[in-house]
């Protein structure tokens, strides 16, 4: 019985002009994301493209389990390919459902006739198919109000579809559609989720690391590396940039006050992120910032930190609390990996009393006193960058 | 060439190990229990192990149990002594700075039921023989106390102690964990009268994943996992032959030098104390009279990890001496009564026959570059 991937869009098909744009790289992104499971053909009509495996090798169960982490495709459904005959509707949907009903003890039918020269209206399948289904298993009842099973039928321009139950799509927007940012990685629970959030809305997101060695160690790299390469299942392939940090951290260290310490630091991450970012062509920065999380986190520290960037700084944890940025952690798989206790380079120099509500006139006086511009310059040259691929 | 010095972590697998291993990988692949000449060979390798460690400890050769590396070991001597000797009697009596191997498996003993008394060491950070005596009770049933403590290298005194329990209480079942001692110091089981040994081969230049455990005859045994008949019932699963005949090679290459190696790194030892005494930043964190194997000191400002990194950038590798991360420390300098702040900054520099004074020169060049350079915590 040969079965095909309804894709069905989310919000992208509310798109006036621009629907077209958004489709073309929805369907590049899934082209590219399915491309090593095998061959199949794809279409496209009606908000919907039909994804149609043409090897029998193909794992249909890690099809969908890929399809679930490609932003813009609102549902999936996994069905059955009919022909535009009730007869044949009803004799493969018997066959193709039954394991669907084994489990199941109420069902109901639902019809949706996009093609109305079709001779059945829809009620009526509802009500034909729904008697075949409830004589052929007598265990599992009618129940049209929470069915255990919806089955559902589509009768489209050149087939109809019989399938049982909608999966969740990831939501969003194709990534590539909204540009690209660079997200400051840092290794903890945060930042990973906001890359995800926002290469949830179409941004296309590279990821740029600070590490201090030998305050850091090459440990605490490849975990965050680790954390880069299980990002790119929602984010799609991404560029690493790593950046070494030791000479100003020990510059900071050595001429700024320690309570300004880590405040003067974030402002040096986010001057070098963003001449990162320019060679990346990336127009904003996103980090993992959520408020009164650390000192760091204020308002105040915000209007300190931002006064250098020029590019928009996007937080999408800046409303979450610790419990729900950990519950998205946990869906994306980044949780894990982040926990494990090994210290970065926001952690070394942690001076013992911050400064929670800095003055920008004060952290600019002090940032003058460091002389960084050259030290920063030599970061962005000593940065290197690696690739991280998806299903790799 | 790497400097290094974290032999208490693990040892680099001597030649005459490599080639037992690659030799029973490739000719003597048989399983020890198949009836056919493969297997017979391969058994006669195991045994041939067996014996070699046997000899090393003064015991016979149905005494030495081999398992997947001393954690095994502790957990099987352990779990199995509760359950055929816990089962009237409930108190278990340990040292406040086992290994993780046996103190997570007390800890989780303790969680089943049992009662347990951690001794600590008396103000001047010495354990006390009769400290662990005195805990003793009506209900005690098992004392697991270590030899050598693998932080700080500090010798506890087991040998009086298991004598002394010998005498007075020989119902009680005596484990002691010998890991950072067998090979390196004397150890025999009639000067050390133990029921229960744990000894691990990748610490004296064996391969890993492979250790023993002494059990001496008449010790009744309860296996932790079940399956075939291996290792007479008690450690069920195809014995790990090649890196059995990789730990038989080497004791075998072992044994005859421990005095003459014991000497050796007493000097290295000697050397590098001297050397850290005139460093006023320094603090010793071991006991001269510990084992000459282990020597752990704090430089004091910087933590234990980045100096770690520091010295790993310049070749030598070491150990952060409380193995701690981020705040949380196993709690075996703190038994000791050493200051946190000087915990957070403990190295460990573990030697073996191979270290040379040319590397301690290294190291002490290292540390002094370190120190300035490096940033200080205030």
């Amino acid at each position: 019985m040969k079965e095909v991937i309804l894709v069905k869009y989310g919000e992208m098909a509310l798109k006036g002009l621009n629907k077209g744009s958004f489709e073309d790289v929805l369907f590049k992104n899934i082209k590219y994301r399915l491309r090593p499971l095998g061959q199949f053909a794809y279409s496209g009509a009606q908000s919907t493209i039909y994804v149609e495996p043409l090897d029998d090798s193909i794992n249909l169960d890690e099809v969908i389990s890929r399809l679930q982490k490609v932003f813009g495709i609102a549902t999936l459904c996994r069905a059955c390919v009919c022909e535009k005959d009730f007869d044949d509707i009803r004799t493969k949907a018997l066959t193709y459902l039954e394991e669907a009903f084994e489990t199941a003890s109420s069902f109901k039918v639902e019809a949706k006739r996009a093609d109305k020269s079709f001779p059945m209206k829809s009620p009526d399948i509802c009500r034909e198919l729904g008697g075949a289904l409830a004589e052929a298993f007598p265990d599992v009842c009618v129940d049209v109000h929470n069915p255990d099973v919806t089955v559902m039928v589509d009768i489209r321009d050149t087939h109809a579809y019989v399938y049982a139950g909608k999966i969740r799509g990831a939501g969003g927007l194709p990534l590539g559609t909204s540009g690209k940012a660079m997200l400051l990685l840092s290794g903890g629970i945060d930042s990973p989720v906001a890359g995800y959030m926002m290469a949830k809305r179409g941004i296309r997101v590279s990821a740029i690391h600070f590490v201090s060695p030998p305050y850091t160690s090459d440990r605490a790299r490849l975990k965050v590396e680790q954390l880069c390469e299980k990002m790119t299942d929602y984010c799609g392939d991404m560029h690493f940039y790593c950046v070494p940090f030791t000479e100003i951290q020990e510059q900071l260290k050595r001429r700024c006050p320690e309570e300004f310490f880590t405040i003067l630091m974030r402002r040096m991450m986010m001057l070098i992120a963003q001449e990162i970012a320019k060679k990346e062509e990336a127009l904003a920065l996103i980090t993992g910032e959520s408020v009164g999380q650390v000192a760091s986190q204020t308002i105040q520290a915000m209007v300190c930190t931002d006064a250098v960037c020029k590019c928009p700084v996007f937080r999408p944890c800046i409303g979450m609390d610790k419990t729900e940025i950990i519950e998205i952690a946990r869906k994306i798989n980044t949780f894990d990996i982040s926990i494990q206790p090994y210290e970065d380079c926001c952690t070394v120099f942690t001076p013992r009393h911050p400064k929670i509500r800095p003055q920008l006139e004060a952290i600019e006086a002090a940032q003058e006193k460091g002389h960084f511009e050259e030290m920063i310059e030599r970061a962005v040259a000593g940065t290197e960058c690696k690739t991280f691929r998806v299903g790799q | 060439m790497p400097i290094y010095l974290d032999n208490a972590a693990t040892t680099k697998p001597a030649p005459a190990v490599i080639e037992a291993i690659t030799e029973a990988l490739s000719r003597h692949y048989g399983n020890p229990s198949s009836l056919h000449r493969m297997g017979l060979e391969a058994q006669l390798m195991v045994d041939d192990a067996r014996k070699t460690i046997a000899g090393a400890l003064g015991t016979e050769k149905d005494c030495i149990l081999f398992t997947s590396g001393a954690t095994e070991s502790s957990n099987l001597a352990l779990r199995s002594a509760a359950a055929v000797y816990g089962r009237r009697k409930k108190h278990i009596i340990t040292s406040a700075v086992e290994h993780a191997s046996v103190r997570s498996t007390i800890d989780a003993l303790e969680q089943q039921g049992y009662t347990v008394t951690r001794v600590k060491p008396d103000e001047n950070g010495v354990f006390q023989a009769k400290d662990f005596l005195d805990a003793v009770t009506p209900d005690t049933f098992l004392v697991s106390v270590m030899l050598a403590e693998n932080e700080t290298g500090r010798i506890l005194p087991v040998q009086k102690l298991f004598r002394m329990l010998q005498k007075k209480y020989p119902d009680i079942i005596r484990h002691c964990d010998v890991v950072q001692a067998f090979m390196k110091l004397p150890v025999s089981v009639s000067d050390l009268p133990a029921d229960l040994l744990s000894m691990s081969a990748h610490k004296i230049h064996g391969p890993k994943g492979c250790g023993a455990l002494y059990i001496r005859k008449g010790i009744r045994m309860q296996s932790i996992v079940t399956g075939g008949k291996q290792e007479k019932g008690i450690r069920p699963g195809t014995e790990a032959s090649p890196l059995i005949a990789g730990f038989g090679a080497a004791v075998k290459l072992m044994q005859p030098t421990i005095a003459e190696r014991y000497a050796y790194v007493s000097e290295l030892r000697a050397l590098l104390l001297e050397k850290l005494g005139e460093l006023p930043y320094i603090t010793l964190n071991s006991d001269p009279e510990g084992s000459p194997y282990i020597v752990n000191f704090s430089v004091k400002g910087i933590r234990s990890e980045i100096m770690l990194h520091f010295l790993e950038d310049e070749g030598i590798y070491v150990s952060s001496g409380s193995a701690c991360s981020k705040g949380v420390q196993s709690g075996v300098l703190g038994a000791y009564n050493i200051p946190d702040a000087q915990a957070d900054c403990a190295l460990r520099v573990s030697f073996s026959e191979e270290t040379t004074a040319a590397e301690i020169d290294a190291l002490i060049a290292a540390i002094e570059k370190g120190q300035a350079t490096l940033i200080h915590k205030k």
